[in-house]
């Protein structure tokens, strides 16, 4: 209990002793509810950008959007009670982040930065002028009352701070809770690595969205917070500098900590407050912050709170990463059998001859680049199916269209008979088509159990799931397929490694793993031996044959051997064209294949078919 | 419905201030496309400019040297800043970028209110630059008016930088791939040195050439470097020809919306940026992506 709930704890102990410790160290109580405050919006803002890897330079907007709804209703006498004028402010800041949001998650990096900032931006003047007769434009809106209870009002001073602390303490349990349930951990996957997520089957946009929605409410409680602690409603509090603060704070607090907004508005306003006494040091305060504020960016990335909590987790981890082997000295682990897993994705009822999945005269054009060029082909339900050709043949362009990653520029892609072209990578992640890369593409700060869950999330939960409130490891079935899955690609012994600290031959066995973890009834392996050693290649040899045996596998390999041996069916491609297609033996038979092999390919030879540059 | 003189006036503000926000926003649109830098320190770069206008133009009564004083002191503050922080931060995330040059600006700024103080400095009107001039439609501020030349000029001159020199060859190959310009053997470390510190000394350069309008103090820039934002993404992030059009768009959305209601008319420009970036992420000169 102490252990599960320890952060809880320790928290409500810290809050229940700051206002007996801390006004002996120049912390006024007014002081203390303004640190709260911004722990609030920060809690929120933690989500979005420590766990979500979503900067927004916009909250301003929903913390004024907060403030001014709750202010207003209280000031204009439309709402008596303080609780209720709270509860609306903090919804419309959330209906004002659903909309800015849907606009803003669509993009990425700078842009998504600069969207939010121009809505602040735009929320500042909307309500410094046109709303100004609501507003109280640059006056602002005074007079704001405190909320009572049970007949008691919570005047400033002791009483607001413990209701500020107990608000705080809920939004914090409510915030760890989310961290740690399946769908912060989706969240927590889109930012170590985005695309892989996405092919997993999680909606990222929807994933984002409702994370971008989460923190607006934070902000904007807090901003009808700010109103009632100073019984005043300040127009700044829209501007870009609180936007600004927010950031500054959280970064020298601890990114992805929760709890690092709070530490940093403690230093900021504690400095402010109190740099300020002293002469000549007065006016420095903001320049010693900034430069903090550097020092961390550049070299202690982790923030203050971000530096504690990984010392405090580094024995851990790094009992786990004594026994992982350098790189290169690792033994080959041969897979057990392979346990089934527990789940898959729904089978289609079809015809038996309907193929697994059928390609029809797909092409990808890059500008005058024929990548790949009317090719059609079908994978046999069931069996392995090699796609092989020299390097630049267009092998894994094609496969990518067969997940749909990258658009065709031409023909269409059949899974059991439905056409999927179009549908993108999630989609396709959802009806059963998994695939590994051929560049590991893992979620590197994750444990391999946490990689693998991943995937099994998205199976057992859809595209989208808001359920905030349970734990990511209390869903049996998802539980199950991580434990097949881990069994199946033998990793077992590394189930709570960081995939970062894996050699190499186990990050790839990983990323085979992550797709196997999908339950996919299709699954496509492109070049799965790359860069193993020979021990390893064996072993993984037997991996493919054994995961096969319960589904459709679709490979891209230069290891011929490896093809000759495991493949039912093999699609030669060469220069973006289908060259040859037949059994092993057909393949290994072909003149025209043997010609593309040994690089001696001659236009005349491929009966009319340009060359392509 | 505003008069026809009222909009003529109106579209002549709308220039003036679109060619300030076209010399500003230049500087962050080299740096950006170049480097993929998003320069959050831009509008207190702006700033210190203004403020080394004020120091050596009160000093010696001379703007011209204060510029040419001022230019230099920015170029040795751009170096500075690309060696000893920026530098660090190319191969990082762009969300690492904009905090670290977000730091600097805020450093920036507390440097110039503790040297100064808080308080509004102004420059006085050069004297060349005296007195009101009559259009015909208007009458306006001579320097003003002298301005929209001067500016123009510089915007040629940088212009002539970008696409008549082989640094502005680099500067524009650089914007297209980075890496290739690398791999033929260009020294890219010292092109983007010298990239860096143009966008600086346009930065500066511009808020010397404003100090005399506007009151000089230490929050100055951030209004710049926000509205420098929308130039930046209306013109298409990373290119130099957006940046002027879009500089020149953004003055006429801000001067002919207070035309017909003055509130809206920052309003105005944030909405087109939101809905710009929403639409046409790529800007009116720019291609998606390459940022």
């Amino acid at each position: 209990m102490a252990r599960r709930f320890g952060p809880e704890l320790a928290m409500a102990l810290v809050l229940i002793a700051a206002p007996f410790v801390l006004p002996h160290l120049g912390f006024s109580f007014d002081l203390l509810q303004r640190i709260l405050d911004w722990g609030i919006i920060g809690l929120g803002f933690d989500l979005l950008f420590g766990a979500t890897g979503l900067l927004s330079f916009g909250q301003a907007a929903f913390y004024g959007t907060g403030g001014f709804v709750s202010a207003y209703l209280l000031t204009a006498h439309i709402v008596g009670s303080v609780w209720l004028a709270l509860a609306i402010g903090t919804v419309a800041a959330g209906l004002f982040g659903l909309l800015v949001g849907w606009l803003a998650v669509r993009r990425i990096g700078i842009y998504f930065t600069m969207i939010t900032l121009a809505f602040g931006q735009m929320a500042f003047f909307l309500e410094n002028s046109p709303l100004a007769g609501l507003t109280g434009g640059e006056n602002g809106l005074p007079g704001v009352p405190v909320p009572s209870l049970a007949g008691h009002k919570l005047t400033a001073g002791e009483p607001l701070y413990w209701a500020l602390a107990a608000i705080f303490l809920a939004g914090f349990v409510l915030a760890r809770r989310i961290l740690h349930s399946p769908f912060g951990t989706v969240l927590r996957a889109i930012k170590q690595n985005t695309a892989r997520a996405g092919m997993t089957g999680h909606s990222v946009p929807a994933y984002k969205l409702a994370v971008f929605v989460i923190a607006a409410l934070y902000a904007g409680l807090a901003g009808g917070l700010l109103g009632v602690l100073q019984s005043y409603m300040p127009p700044d509090a829209f501007m870009l500098d609180t936007s600004g603060q927010l950031v500054v704070q959280t970064v020298i607090g601890g990114v992805g900590t929760l709890i690092g907004p709070l530490v940093g508005a403690t230093i900021w306003l504690w400095l402010r407050d109190n740099l300020q006494l002293i002469p000549h040091l007065g006016a420095l305060w903001k320049l010693v912050l900034g430069l903090i504020f550097i020092a961390l960016v550049v070299v202690l990335k982790r923030g203050i709170a971000g530096e504690v909590a990984f010392l405090v987790s580094r024995r851990s981890t790094r009992a786990a990463e004594q026994d992982v082997p350098e790189e290169g000295g690792e033994a080959a682990v041969m897979p057990v059998k392979a346990p089934a897993l527990a789940l898959g994705a729904p089978l289609v009822a079809t015809g038996p001859d309907v193929p697994a999945l059928r390609a029809i005269g797909v092409s990808k054009f890059y500008g005058g680049l024929h990548a790949v060029e009317g090719v059609s082909f079908d994978v046999r339900r069931g069996s392995i199916h090699a796609v092989i050709g020299p390097n630049g043949a267009g092998k894994s362009t094609l496969f990518k269209m067969l997940k749909d990653e990258i658009p065709p520029t031409a023909g269409e892609v059949l899974l059991f008979g439905n056409r999927i072209t179009g549908l993108g990578p999630t989609r396709t992640a959802q009806l059963g088509i998994g695939k590994s890369n051929q560049l590991n593409q893992l979620f590197l700060d994750m444990t391999a159990e946490e990689n693998l869950r991943i995937a099994a999330l998205a199976r057992a939960r859809g595209t989208f799931r808001t359920d905030l409130w349970r734990e990511a490891s209390s869903l049996p079935e998802v539980e199950r397929q991580v434990r097949a899955a881990i069994e199946t690609v033998g990793l077992a012994h590394r189930a709570q490694v960081p995939a970062h600290v894996l050699p190499y031959g186990e990050k790839r066995r990983l990323e085979i793993g992550i797709a196997l973890a999908t339950g996919p009834n299709v699954l496509l392996l492109d070049e799965p031996l790359a860069g193993m050693s020979p021990a390893e290649r064996v072993a993984t040899r037997a991996l493919v044959r054994e995961i096969a045996r319960t589904r459709t596998l679709v490979i891209v390999e230069h290891d011929m051997d490896a093809i000759f041996e495991l493949a039912e069916r093999i699609t030669v491609l060469y220069e973006g064209r289908l060259l040859a297609e037949g059994t092993p033996e057909e393949i290994q038979r072909n003149q025209a294949v043997q010609d593309a092999y040994l690089g001696g390919m001659h236009e005349e030879g491929m009966q009319g078919e340009g060359v392509h540059a | 419905m505003p008069s026809a003189p009222l909009l003529l006036s109106q579209a002549f503000n709308g220039l003036a201030l679109g060619t300030l926000l076209a010399l500003v926003s230049s500087g962050l649109t080299i740096i950006l496309g170049t480097l993929g830098v998003l320069n959050f320190a831009h509008g207190a770069l702006f700033m210190l400019g203004a403020y080394a206008m004020y120091v050596v133009a009160t000093a010696t009564g001379s703007y011209v040297l204060a510029v040419v004083v001022g230019a230099a002191f920015m170029l040795v503050v751009g170096v500075a800043l690309e060696r000893g922080l920026v530098r660090l931060f190319y191969a990082r995330p762009h969300e690492d970028q904009i905090l670290v040059t977000f730091g600097a600006g805020i450093v920036f700024t507390e440097v110039a209110r503790a040297i100064f103080g808080g308080n509004a400095l102004t420059v006085p009107t050069p004297s060349w630059g005296q007195g009101i001039v009559h259009l015909g439609f208007l009458f306006y501020p001579t320097y003003r008016l002298q301005l929209i030349g001067i500016i123009a000029a510089l915007l040629f001159a940088l212009y002539l930088v970008l696409y008549r020199t082989s640094i502005g060859l680099v500067v524009r190959a650089g914007i297209e791939d980075a890496r290739m310009v690398g791999i033929l053997g260009i020294n890219v470390r010292r092109a983007f040195l010298g990239v860096f510190a143009l966008g600086v000394v346009t930065a500066g350069v511009s808020g010397m050439l404003y100090a005399p309008i506007i009151s000089v103090e230490p929050d100055m820039g951030s209004n710049f470097l926000v509205q420098a934002f929308v130039v930046i993404v209306i013109g298409g992030l990373g290119s130099f020809p957006g940046a002027v059009v879009g500089g020149l768009v953004a003055g006429e959305i801000i001067a002919l919306t207070s035309a017909f209601n003055a509130a809206y008319s920052d309003v105005m420009l944030y909405a087109v940026m939101a809905l710009l970036l929403v639409l046409r992420p790529q800007g009116l000169f720019g291609s998606e992506g390459r940022v």
